[in-house]
Order: C-alpha cells, then structure tokens, then sequence
C-alpha cells in the first residue's frame, strides 16, 4: 500500500502533498519529538497531534511516509511551508489514534 | 575516502531551524554510502544534541568529522552548564520549560537516547561556561 491508497481508503484530508507513491509499512503513534526521532520507522504513518515545524523535521529525519494529524489536530502556516519545501505529505483526519491505527493495522495485515 | 569535515552554526533562538545540521549530516553519509543503521545511529544522536543546544544552550556551533571508520560529532555551546551531569543523563530527567515542552520536546530522553545510539559519549560542562558533548559512532 502506497500513501496515496492510504488516503483514499481511510479518507484522509491532504494539507501537504509530498510524494504519495512512497510506500506504508508501518504505523507509530506518539506526540513526544524524541520519543518519535528513537523509535519511528522509515515507512511509517506517523500518527500525532503534533502539526509543528519540529514535527516536520522528525518526519523528514525518520522519513515516515505521512504525517496524519489525529483528531483534526491543526497544522502551523510555518509547518505547511517547510513540510511542502521538504517535500513531506501531511495528511488530517477526525478519527481518533487508536482507530486509525486499527484500520491501518488492518490494511498492512489483512489475512490476521 | 578521504577524512569529510562539516561545520554548522546554529541559532538558539530559531527553534524552528532546529534539526537542520543534522538533516544535513544525514544527507551527506547517504550520499558517502553509509549502511542506513549506521546513519540512524547517528542521526538520532546528533539531533537529540543539536536540540539540547538550541533549547538549553542559546545555539552554538557543530563540527563531524566523517572517515570510513567513525563519525565524531562534536557540539560547543556556551549555554549554562550541565550542574549535574550524572542527574542529567537518566531518562526522563528534564528541565525545559513549559513553553519547550508543548512543542513536543523535553521528554528528557535526549541524552538517554544519545548514549544509547552512540559507541562513546563524552559530556564535558562547566557552569556559567558551556557544554561540549562529543559523539562517536564506529562505522562497524
Ligand atoms: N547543552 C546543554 N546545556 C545545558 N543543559 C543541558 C544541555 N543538554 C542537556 N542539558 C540538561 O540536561 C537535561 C536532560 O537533557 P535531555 O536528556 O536531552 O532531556 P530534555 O532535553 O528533554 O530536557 C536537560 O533538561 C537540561 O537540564
Ligand atoms: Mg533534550
């Protein structure tokens, strides 16, 4: 599953349009940036509240495949920027953490 | 491959550029050809650092030193000082401000995870005179 199919299936908003071909093989969830920096993925959807220009930095440095802000969490002018300088997809949804990370535990492993 | 020297000033007062030098130091061992543990290794070290510089120190400056065996990072602030640095290593040990913290930082995983991500570290701080963290992570 790319990040475009990810959008598309759990109908995600698009605030920063990065490069949607690049694969999804993971998720991680967290809020606090070294917890994030330490233990997120390359490939990741990275799931937070956080739409700060730091979090933008982390994903670039991580390179998760999307940021997908939770809850409707807002994403600063200043973070929009950097993350369509950085090339970075930022993506926003109303649902919950823990639903999103179900349904795309379920798209990752749909035979369990 | 001769011996890359790279060199960062950063600014203690853009929080907002926080994360670049090490962006950049990753960039340049991609395109050396580092293995992508060694690189995350790395990455991971010299970020926590770099961010301890600008939310801690006021900035300060960054120099690597990248050679097929190792990469030193070296890290010269004249911040504070670290009083405790035995206190200031243990995991979750923090004293950034409340405004720092709702940025998503101060966590007090930052040195935990330098250590932990590095071969040596080195920590050498005066107070009232500044920190020098010195990081190496063998190319093994
Ligand atoms: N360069 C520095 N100058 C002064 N104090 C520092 C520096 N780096 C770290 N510290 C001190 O060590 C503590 C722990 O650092 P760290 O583990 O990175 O956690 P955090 O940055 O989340 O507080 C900091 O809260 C701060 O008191
Ligand atoms: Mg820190």
């Amino acid at each position: 599953m790319n990040v475009k199919e990810l959008i598309a299936k759990l109908d995600l908003k698009t605030l920063s349009e990065g490069d949607t071909d690049l694969p999804v093989t993971g998720c991680y969830c967290g809020d606090l940036l070294s917890w994030v920096m330490s233990r997120a993925q390359e490939g990741d959807a990275w799931l937070t509240v956080m739409g700060n220009i730091n979090a933008i930095g982390v994903a670039a440095l991580t390179e998760a495949a999307c940021i997908i802000l939770v809850d409707n969490a807002a994403l600063d002018d200043d973070a929009l920027k950097k993350a369509q300088e950085n090339d970075i997809t930022v993506l926003q949804s109303e649902a919950d953490a823990f639903s999103l990370a179900v349904w795309i535990n379920r798209l990752l492993n749909p035979e369990e | 491959m001769d011996p890359v020297k790279l060199h960062y000033d950063i600014s203690g007062t853009d929080f907002t550029t926080a994360g670049e030098a090490s962006g950049k130091i990753k960039k340049t061992l991609k395109s050396l050809g580092f293995s992508p543990a060694i690189i995350r290794n790395v990455t991971i070290a010299v970020y926590e650092a770099e961010i301890n510089m600008v939310v801690h120190a006021g900035g300060g400056e960054i120099d690597a030193y990248v050679s097929p065996e190792k990469i030193e990072v070296v890290l010269v602030d004249h911040g504070p000082g670290i009083p405790d640095i035995g206190l200031a290593m243990q995991e979750g040990w923090s004293t950034a401000p409340e405004n720092v913290r709702q940025l998503g930082f101060g966590a007090g995983m930052g040195l935990p995870n330098i250590k932990k991500y590095s071969d040596d570290l080195q920590i050498e701080s005066e107070v009232g005179k500044g920190t020098t963290i010195r990081i190496t992570v063998l190319n093994k």
